[in-house]
């Protein structure tokens, strides 16, 4: 079935465009950028039609063997892909949502420089992902964990000229770093205690052991587990990269910080589910992290004026919703969440993309407004994505979300109406982000000439900057395909689709929960109709009455100094006087120079032999003779 | 041993031995005190002197001609020695105008 | 008899060495060389090396002590300014040939065979004659390196001496 095409395509996209990139034309570039991810997608269609996904079959694992890696001891690791129903849904939102990025990024980076280095960057990006998704062992897992975080690094840092972009590179970097760490401990722990790290194996042999009821293995690898994911993932304590990474341009915001590794987490979670249900205080925890990851971010979400770092908090927002399906054991919901969230916040970043472009790169929603007149191509889109995270009815946000807060209702009622509220303030502050950017007047620069026409079919790229201008079509075309999706896609029926792998709890929910949730989204959705269109002096007053409560919010409840002051600031002084002063300078340096002197202080004492005195150097061999002849002379007369 | 009291009609060879040792060593005490060129040099022909006289000794005590062969064949050698030494203290003497050994350390340390 | 005029000799040669370490001259070193060569030509005779006593007077004693009584006349060597020896010679080169001696002196009585004493005209294979069948037959090969290092000594000899050509 030749499943090493599907990572390979974008490799070879990212070797082309990497190495021979700079002398290429851009049309070259642009075909073998998204021609490398749209064959990808191509053929893993043809792949899981041959496997019958499309058609009920695919029941079980389907497993392609290439080579043994590392043969050491009991330990037996070999390069394996394999595709089982979880890994059908993930590749295919991740290739195709990835295609409509793709294209969607030509466009966008049309301006920029560096244009090679970036679609070679994002192809990369695609490859390890497939890597994490089709690898059937931990290591795979493990070796796409740390490529993705690789190509974040290198994309969020794209614009490496400025400073705050390299220093959100950096800080995503190492903040996962902190998070692979208690992943790696958790592989190594499982290779210790199952003897493979073999998916197929190793949860052959968790499935037939007992459930833990008190802190046991299971409980540890789970946590340890769980701290990578919140790495990846961006839930508490380890988000605060996810904001920070907006430096990046907003493609890569959109594939890699909404719709595909920030979803390794919760794939990763979802993947080595036996693990997690064998120790149900680890579930719990899981459910907890995410709810409340889910609860801050949109109350930080609601008072940002960066349209991308609204997007941002809703993104760490929507991962803690899956976090809380993961956790109340409806995995096949979390999954659920993870595709419909794909689409609509792929298409809600890229619709801000498109917003930005169109201000010529303005990105402050104060500076925004009225542009409903300018872009209506992009508002449409918008507000389908913008209904679905809000969980307007029948739309695929809805689905997932009332699915997700179902579950929780079964299995604690206070998780439910806390994900309720949350969801009221997801649909409050997304809709806040909308209305101020469509609605009202225009508050950029004054427009020097009239706008373009609206609504044109055809895209056109001649046009003068001052008046927002709608997108090429290059642009709008993969934002009408998602919000296709967004609006349909909830009627693609995950869970039943998954029920191989995360058997389906028996029974009806009862009805009330899902109206509960519906009315939530709308009353958000009117009460930022109320704010920002009918009265809008009615935000500033209520920020300036409740001035402590907004400040606390505006500033992200200040965890970034926090941070800064406990950790960074010690670790760097720390660095600096012990690391650096004694065991640097002091010690390898003292070594290394030590050698040297010693060696010269050797030489110098073995330097008075040279003295030039030819008499000296006869008193010499006079000795060494005496010596000599005393040696063989006694020995001579010992016999 | 070394008999004290009336003196022998002939000594045994072991005295010769003794006395190209006291020579050897009065060629060493002059090598390393002396500090003269020429002095030293002639010092180098009294060590092989000394040297020469063990050989002969030796080969009155093993009844062997070889000890003289070798002893000629030394003399040979000082003389071709101390022909180019001596050549070369000229060259010396003509570049430093001295004749001092200490002074000729140019490849001190 | 023999021991009598082993005495004397060994007495004139011992003096003579202590005189060569000791004068401030080299011309007084140089007789007093000379004087240490006679002597011991004529403990060679008394070891019956006839030949070698004969070749020590005329090469060693004729030859190369003229040659270094020419040399030290053509450079005008004059006294030394004052046997200014290093302390480190005094106090460690002295003692370290006492030493030296006295080894010597122990292990040669230590390993020697016993023999009889030395006597005139008891070894007559130091003739001439014995010399010559042994240097032409035996040591032939040594005798013709010899002439080649005596050739080479002498181009040495020359091309050190030579005035430069301005």
């Amino acid at each position: 079935m030749q499943l090493w095409l599907i990572p390979i395509l974008p490799f070879l996209g990212f070797l082309l465009n990497g190495l021979l990139g700079k002398k290429l034309s851009k049309p070259v570039i642009n075909a073998i950028a998204v021609g490398s991810v749209l064959l990808s997608f191509v053929w893993v269609v043809k792949t899981l039609s041959a496997l019958g996904a499309f058609s009920g079959g695919l029941e079980e694992t389907y497993k392609e063997h290439y080579y043994t890696w590392i043969q050491s001891g009991m330990l037996n690791i070999s390069v394996d892909f394999a595709i089982d129903r979880l890994t059908a849904v993930m590749l295919m939102v991740v290739t195709g949502v990835g295609t409509l990025i793709h294209i969607y990024a030509v466009g966008y980076m049309a301006h920029e420089g560096g244009y090679y280095r970036f679609f070679a960057y994002l192809n990369l990006f695609m490859f390890f992902m497939l890597i994490l998704v089709l690898g059937a062992n931990f290591l795979l897992l493990f070796v796409g964990w740390e490529g993705v975080g690789l190509c974040s690094y290198l994309l969020i840092g794209f614009y490496f000229l400025e400073k705050f972009a390299t220093d959100a590179g950096n800080k995503a970097f190492i903040v996962n770093r902190i998070g692979d760490f208690g992943f790696a401990l958790a592989i190594f722990l499982v290779a210790i205690h199952f003897g493979s790290l073999d998916f197929g194996t190793v949860f052959t042999q968790i499935k037939a052991m007992p459930i833990e009821t008190s802190a046991g293995i299971f409980t540890v690898i789970s946590l340890l587990l769980l701290l990578g994911a919140t790495g990846k993932s961006a839930q508490i304590p380890l988000y605060v990269w996810l904001p920070a990474a907006m430096a990046g341009p907003t493609p890569v915001s959109a594939l890699i910080h909404a719709a595909t590794m920030v979803t390794a987490g919760v794939y990763m979670i979802a993947r080595t589910s036996q693990i997690y249900l064998h120790s149900p205080w680890a579930l719990d925890i899981v459910a907890i992290v995410g709810l409340t990851t889910a609860f801050v971010a949109a109350t930080i979400g609601l008072a940002q004026n960066d349209i991308k770092k609204v997007f941002a908090y809703s993104t760490v927002s929507q991962l803690g919703y899956m976090f809380v399906g993961l956790g109340v054991g409806a995995f096949s919901a979390g999954i659920f969440h993870l595709m419909t969230h794909a689409f609509f916040k792929a298409l809600l970043f890229l619709g801000a993309g498109s917003v930005i472009h169109a201000c010529s790169g303005e990105q402050d929603m104060r500076y925004m407004g009225g542009l409903r007149k300018y872009t209506p191509i992009t508002m449409v889109t918008l507000l389908c994505g913008s209904l679905a995270i809000a969980g307007f009815p029948f739309l695929s946000g809805a689905a997932s979300k009332d699915l997700i807060l179902e579950a929780a209702y079964e299995h604690a009622p206070w998780m439910y109406w806390v994900g309720v509220f949350t969801a009221g303030m997801t649909a409050f502050y997304v809709f806040r982000a909308f209305f101020l950017t469509f609605f009202g007047e225009y508050k950029g620069k004054p427009a020097a000439g009239h706008g373009h026409g609206h609504d044109d079919a055809h895209g056109h790229d001649g046009h003068g900057h001052g008046t927002p201008h709608e997108s090429p079509a290059v642009m709008w075309i993969p934002l009408a395909i998602l919000a296709v999706l967004s609006v349909g896609g909830g009627f693609i029926n995950i869970p039943h689709f998954l029920e191989p792998l995360f058997p389906l709890q028996e029974g009806e929910p009862a009805r009330w929960l899902e109206y509960v949730a519906m009315a939530a989204g709308l009353g958000g959705i009117a009460m930022a109709y109320l704010f920002y269109v009918v009265s809008p002096g009615l935000p500033e007053s209520l920020a300036t009455t409740f001035k402590g409560l907004h400040t606390l919010i505006y500033n992200k409840y200040f965890v970034d100094e926090f941070y800064d002051a406990t950790v960074v600031e010690p670790m760097v002084d720390g660095s600096r006087q012990l690391l650096w002063r004694v065991a640097d300078v002091q010690v390898i340096d003292g070594v290394a120079n030590g050698i040297g002197s010693t060696a010269r202080g050797l030489g110098g004492i073995l330097r008075r032999a040279q003295s030039g005195y030819i008499r000296s150097y006869a008193a010499w061999v006079l000795a060494g003779s005496i010596l000599a002849i005393a040696y063989i002379g006694f020995m001579g007369l010992a016999r | 041993m070394i008999p004290l009291g009336p003196l022998p009609a002939a000594v045994p060879p072991s005295w010769y031995l003794i006395l190209s040792a006291i020579l050897f060593a009065l060629g060493v005490l002059g090598f390393l005190l002396r500090r003269n060129i020429i002095t030293v040099f002639m010092s180098i022909e009294l060590m092989l002197n000394a040297v020469n006289l063990s050989f002969v000794t030796f080969s009155y005590v093993l009844k062997r001609v070889d000890g003289h062969i070798f002893s000629f064949f030394v003399m040979v050698v000082a003389a071709a020695e101390a022909a180019v030494g001596l050549a070369i203290i000229l060259t010396v003497f003509k570049n430093r105008q001295t004749l001092e050994i200490d002074e000729v350390s140019s490849l001190k340390n | 008899m023999d021991t009598i005029l082993f005495l004397i000799f060994a007495a004139i040669a011992v003096i003579c060495g202590i005189n060569l370490v000791v004068q401030t001259h080299p011309i007084s070193s140089a007789l007093s060389l000379v004087g240490v060569m006679g002597a011991l030509a004529a403990l060679y005779l008394l070891l019956g090396g006839e030949f070698i006593a004969a070749a020590q007077l005329v090469v060693y004693a004729g030859a190369i002590m003229v040659l270094f009584v020419f040399v030290i006349m053509l450079l005008n060597a004059g006294t030394e300014k004052r046997l200014n020896v290093r302390p480190l010679g005094k106090y460690l080169g002295a003692p370290l040939l006492l030493v030296f001696f006295g080894m010597m002196a122990y292990l040669i009585q230590k390993v020697m065979p016993p023999s009889s004493p030395v006597v005139f005209g008891a070894f007559q294979g130091g003739t001439a004659a014995e010399i010559g069948k042994s240097l032409f037959t035996v040591y032939l090969l040594p005798f013709e390196v010899t002439s080649v290092l005596i050739l080479i000594a002498i181009l040495g000899a020359i091309v050190l001496a030579r005035k430069e050509v301005d």
